[in-house]
């Protein structure tokens, strides 16, 4: 009990989004201003509390079952920073449609408890809560939507494949329980590691090793299926698609942070000494990811679903990070995963911004001459994008850079080689999307413009047709929102130069 | 005599039982939820031979959770089926193919 104040920023939050929660049913404003200021309060306000706590010594609360160390007070500032971002670039987009915008707001919350969670969690107990938490307030997220057939299909599909890896990882937890006969990640880490030490001496340390290894296959699928990994990301395009684009981003940025952290603590804090077995899976799943997401991706037409088949990619470098098993690959893909939540937030955040009045900007030709329209957009758009590619002098390049380096380091040569091929292979769709938007002209203007893409030629034409008037013209922006993707823009350019803002953190959270 | 490999064995036989449900049922959503909530059932089913043959409480302490995670889960899975139903009058696994590509 004496240490409950190292939770203090969830108490806060958790607390502040059943106020939230009441508040908005006394709310008949159709657009919700009190419920998006009080959440927006609510996240700047822990979020100053998650920041008071940097730097601070290690400390663990409720017998061990939570911890507070440097990884998880920096990755929680990440997470609730960007879902504050995340949240104000939402709320024209919810704003304009049949979306329940209170309950979006505090299912935003209530995930956002959930990440923190498994960023703090030190008990398989704990995770799995912190988890769930997150998952369903996601699934609910989805399905928001309610009139969208496509937003029930894509719920639908998340909730059976998310309950499914929850179930896999479940049963890998309670195979290590057995093994081990502990839910305390360190005491599982302890007896482990004495058991595979006794090796095939006595039956005991043989059966706690096996059933530690069974244990960890599950785990890995679990794990791999939540991070969106090949050969289990099958829900994700259809997902980011069929999503409300305010969801969609929500779900590919500060989603993916607690991901990561939800890797380390299973397979860095609690199984380390069976670092060989589950680096040889690891490999397998990145190399995968890296192939199949990069080429995958050109063929889509889709923006979100580019997207999507983009993060698949994004996740098999994150995974090369962990794979590499030094304190140094896990700092870079550390590094990699909050690089990669800010600049796909930008990425996001300007498509919602272009789906203003109504119109839904998910086909890629949707940003066809963007850079006339609104160069704000374009440029920012076009920074986060180069980013996601790996151009110097940008964020991605010196996230891509470390993880790469990381691996060498590890004799694992195969895989860098795979993952430089692929980025180039990759490079061609973000670039793809540049040239839509500074080298075309908008879409209104040129009919002939879908077919230059090779995309889908009736099915734009409907576009033009049903929507022609707000697409050529230039786009209104709030001041806000213009202000957010600025300085989220501008911290995808400054990090990049300036790396070491960011990864002096990362590499003190594994020292 | 019954052990604990027996317990383990029914778990696994569950757990086998509940996955091939959800990628074999090609017919009703609601089969996919019926096995979603098998596939915890099983893993309840291993955590509390655990707990019993090591004798430490803990394990039974997480089916506590488990069990109260997987009605939340059924609550929500309940209610996004009825969205789809409404936007689509159907509730056929085979139907659900608006988002490919």
């Amino acid at each position: 009990m004496n240490n409950l104040h190292v939770a203090t920023p969830e108490i806060f939050l958790l607390v502040a989004v059943c106020t939230v929660l009441v508040v908005d049913l006394f709310q008949t404003d159709k657009r919700r201003v009190v419920t998006y200021w009080l959440s927006q309060a609510t996240l700047v306000i822990t979020l100053a509390l998650c920041f008071g706590q940097l730097g601070d010594e290690p400390v663990t609360a409720f017998n061990g079952a939570y911890t507070m160390d440097s990884m998880s007070a920096t990755l929680k500032c990440w997470i609730l920073g960007i879902a504050l971002l995340g949240f104000l670039y939402s709320r024209d987009y919810i704003g304009e449609r049949d979306i329940q915008n209170g309950e979006y707001y505090v299912l935003g919350l209530f995930g956002v408890g959930g990440m923190m969670i498994m960023v703090s969690a030190n008990n398989m107990l704990s995770i799995y809560l912190g988890l769930e938490l997150l998952a369903l307030s996601l699934y609910a997220m989805v399905a928001l939507y309610r009139t969208s057939s496509r937003a029930a299909e894509a719920a639908m599909k998340y909730f059976v494949l998310g309950a499914l890896a929850s179930g896999m990882l479940l049963y890998g937890m309670s195979m290590v329980y057995g093994a081990t006969g502990s839910l305390d990640l360190a005491t599982i880490n302890n007896i482990i590691a004495s058991a595979v030490e006794g090796g095939s001496d006595s039956d005991e340390s043989v059966y706690r090793s096996l059933g530690a290894r069974f244990g960890l296959t599950f785990i890995i699928v679990g794990v791999a299926f939540k991070l969106g990994a090949v050969p289990f990301h099958m829900w994700l395009p259809d997902v980011y698609e069929g999503a409300p684009t305010s969801v969609t981003l929500y779900i590919a940025t500060a989603p993916k942070i607690a991901a990561f952290a939800m890797v380390i603590r299973l397979l860095v804090d609690a199984l380390p000494t069976l670092h060989s077995d589950w680096q040889q899976m690891l490999a397998i799943l990145a190399a995968l990811s890296l192939i199949v997401g990069n080429l995958v991706a050109i063929a889509q037409s889709n923006i979100k679903r580019m997207l999507a088949y983009s993060t698949i990619s994004h996740v098999g470098f994150l995974l090369l990070g962990i794979v590499a098993g030094t304190a140094e690959g896990y700092s870079a893909a550390m590094f990699y995963a909050v690089t990669y939540a800010f600049t796909t937030l930008a990425a996001f955040g300007v498509l919602l911004a272009i789906s203003a009045n109504g119109y839904e900007a998910d086909e890629l030709v949707s940003l066809s001459g963007l850079a006339r329209r609104k160069p704000l957009l374009a440029m920012v758009m076009m920074l986060s994008l180069i980013s996601l590619a790996g151009v110097p002098p940008l964020v991605g390049f010196y996230a891509k850079l470390s993880v790469l380096k990381a691996v060498i380091g590890a004799d694992f040569l195969w895989l860098a080689v795979v993952g430089v091929i692929m980025s180039v292979i990759g490079a061609f769709y973000y670039l793809r999307a540049i040239k839509l938007m500074y080298f075309d002209e908008p879409i209104a203007d040129t009919v002939e413009v879908s077919e230059t893409v090779g995309t889908d030629t009736t099915k734009d034409n409907e576009a033009i047709v049903t929507s022609a008037p707000s697409l050529s013209g230039p786009i209104a922006v709030r001041g806000d929102v213009g202000l957010g993707l600025a300085i989220n823009g501008a911290a995808v350019i400054l990090f990049g130069i300036f790396p070491g803002l960011i990864m002096a953190a990362c590499i003190r959270a594994f020292t | 005599m019954i052990t604990l490999s027996h317990y383990l064995a029914l778990g696994a036989i569950l757990f086998c039982f509940s996955v091939v449900g959800i990628f074999l049922n090609r017919k009703n959503v609601i089969i996919l939820l019926m096995s979603i909530e098998l596939m915890l059932l099983s893993v309840n089913m291993n955590f509390v031979a655990f707990s019993r043959f090591l004798g430490d409480g803990a394990g039974q302490i997480f089916v506590f959770f488990i069990l109260t995670v997987a009605a939340a889960e059924a609550a929500i899975g309940l209610a996004i089926l009825v969205v789809l139903f409404r936007n689509r009058q159907t509730i056929n696994v085979g139907d659900l193919d608006e988002l490919k590509g």
